[in-house]
């Protein structure tokens, strides 16, 4: 490589930094301004223009009743939207990796087009729908749908991680004399882990962030996950937001996706690129 | 393990035998697929196709939640409402609009992320960590962190940008808010589309590239005649998903402006008939509207990018 295009890779690798980071490091530098400086304006980036106010957001956000009730809400919900669609998921991927049957290709087609729906035009039948089933403004409300729309990229995922598992393995176990089922059980589910892991992250990613059915599937902080909740959170003056408030809080909904991207940086691009272009 | 290894000619040979004797086999084979992708599929149609079928029938009467018994058949006159209304025009414009500046622009600087991804040799994980921060984020915590950051009062884009005046406010016209919305949406999505092209440009054969240095061919030669038309088929599935997404762009919209000086969105439009004003029938009829625009928009990209294969090959 010549110095001139080494110095284009440096200088390209800062601006992906500086792109990646400057709007983050904007938010939490946003979440140490005073309440008071937010309200009488004040511009500038560092925390110091707004008169640095410590963690008096944080201990603020935390105290409140209705955050803290988002937070549980949008923990319960996407961690039990991922394991069920991950089940679900796996149980399909592998039908469609290893086994031949009828309807293959309407289960692959099916998922792609439930990947590209547009979501807002379902929330008026679910909405009717799940206020007759008595599901409106609770976690199944919410799960169902997320599972629903995390499927497709689950299936996609691991189908295209299943494809590279060796097939030998599982004919081997099937010359020993094990079941379709205990081939897939002991043979495919330690190999597929990770795959799995992968899909389960992704999905986890979905639920967390999901803003739609958050705010038109629920009315109460019952089942009202964190996105949906920031958004309401309006403060007495709707046209000047409590912007400092509203930032800690926002840090606060971002800690656990920073702390899995840090944990699992591999592992989903991964899954983010086999799924999209190997499937 | 060694004792049930089975060689490749043997393999064929059993597979064979297999055919043969084992066509219940093959049946248990079908009947075990289907049962392992039932659930899959009760529960991707439960949530989407069934609601859909509720809202084509919906969307044939006037029927609004405030006054459930006074639903009635109209035929189709609600998509003749929604046709016939400029807001929708202008809604879908707006969208259109959105869709085509922002995949664009992801396009090429995803591009360039994905080539300074695919040479750097320093670093990698860093970067490769951080990229994946704007995609996991939430994305109405982007809405808010743009929105502050282009506040007249807080922000610190005013100040920064030479050229801007210090109170100009950004929300205060249709223009700029369309800017700000648009710079949230392609922060967040540019490091899924780079990943996407990475694992394009990963497919490309270094080879290749080495003959076409050898033959003279300079960078821009090499990028256009080699790289570019190598890494098709990544560029189309990263530009169907990203378009398709942005079609359904929302949250920003809702978080950012709520619909202010006319920035609203299709999928606003459809939300606001919809959970705001209790409207189901035209609401379900702006829902089709939004699904057929949708098929659409998935059925002109697949259909120029077959185009171009097409004409790339007879260049070739």
């Amino acid at each position: 490589m010549s110095g001139k295009n080494k110095i284009g890779v440096v200088i390209g690798a800062v601006l992906i930094l500086l792109w990646c980071l400057l709007p983050v490091a904007w938010i939490i530098a946003l979440s140490f301004k005073s309440q008071e400086a937010i309200t009488n304006g004040s511009p500038g980036f560092l925390p110091s223009d707004g008169g640095g106010a410590g963690f008096q957001n944080y201990a603020d956000v935390l105290a409140d009743e209705q955050f803290r009730r988002a937070i549980f809400n949008s923990i319960g919900i996407s961690l039990i939207a991922t394991l069920l669609s991950v089940v679900i998921a796996t149980l399909a991927a592998y039908a469609i990796a290893r086994l031949e049957f009828t309807g293959k290709r309407f289960v692959l087609t099916l998922a792609l087009v439930i990947a590209m729906f547009p979501v807002v035009s379902l929330v008026g039948p679910l909405f009717d729908m799940w206020r007759t089933f008595n599901i409106y403004d609770t976690w199944p409300g919410l799960i169902i749908p997320y599972m629903s729309f995390t499927l497709p990229l689950a299936i996609w995922t691991l189908s295209a991680f299943f494809r590279e598992i060796p097939w030998e393995m599982e004919q081997a176990a099937q010359v020993d004399g094990a079941t379709s089922w205990q081939a897939f059980r002991k043979v495919i589910v330690p190999l597929a882990a990770p795959g799995v892991f992968t899909a389960a992250i992704l999905t986890f990613f979905f639920a967390w962030n999901d803003f739609v059915f958050g705010i038109s599937l629920t009315s109460t902080e019952r089942a009202r996950p964190i996105p949906a909740a920031l958004s309401f959170f309006v403060g007495s003056d709707p046209f000047n937001r409590p912007a400092s408030l509203l930032a800690a809080g926002a840090v606060v909904s971002t800690i656990p996706i920073i702390v899995i991207v840090l944990l699992f940086q591999r592992k989903i691009v991964a899954g983010l690129t086999s799924g999209a272009v190997k499937g | 393990m060694t004792t049930t290894y089975v060689a490749p000619d043997d393999k064929r040979d059993v597979k064979k035998a297999q055919k043969v004797a084992a066509s219940d086999r093959s049946k248990a084979e079908n009947s075990l697929g289907m049962k392992l992708v039932a659930p899959a599929i009760f529960l991707m149609l439960l949530v989407t196709a069934f609601p859909m079928l509720r809202a084509l029938y919906l969307s044939l009467f006037n029927y609004s939640l405030t006054v459930p018994e006074e639903r009635e058949f109209v035929g189709l006159s609600n998509y003749l409402t929604a046709l016939s209304d400029p807001l929708f025009w202008r809604d879908t414009g707006n969208t259109v609009l959105i869709m085509v500046i922002t995949v664009a622009v992801e396009l090429v600087i995803g591009f360039i992320f994905a080539m300074v991804m695919h040479r750097v040799i320093f670093a990698r994980g860093v970067i490769r960590t951080s990229i994946l921060i704007p995609y996991g984020i939430i994305t109405v915590v982007s809405g808010f962190a743009w929105q502050f950051a282009f506040s007249n009062s807080n922000g610190f884009v005013n100040g920064w940008l030479p050229f801007i005046g210090n109170d100009f406010n950004w929300f205060g016209e249709y223009g700029s808010s369309m800017i700000a919305i648009m710079v949230s949406e392609i922060w967040k999505t540019t490091p899924f589309m780079s990943l996407l092209l990475l694992a394009g440009l990963a497919q490309v054969s270094e080879d290749m590239l080495e003959a076409a240095k050898v033959d003279g061919a300079t960078w821009w030669q090499r990028l256009w005649k080699v790289i570019l038309p190598n890494m098709r088929s990544a560029i189309m599935v990263a530009v169907l998903f990203r378009a398709l997404d942005a079609y359904r762009i929302f949250d920003n919209i809702f978080v950012m402006t709520a619909g202010a000086q006319g920035t609203e969105s299709v999928s606003f439009l459809t939300y606001r008939q919809v959970i705001e004003q209790f409207q189901l029938g035209i609401g379900s009829a702006l829902s089709v509207l939004l699904f057929l625009s949708v098929l659409l928009i998935a059925f002109l990209i697949v259909k120029i990018f077959r185009v171009d294969l097409a004409a790339a090959r007879q260049e070739g």
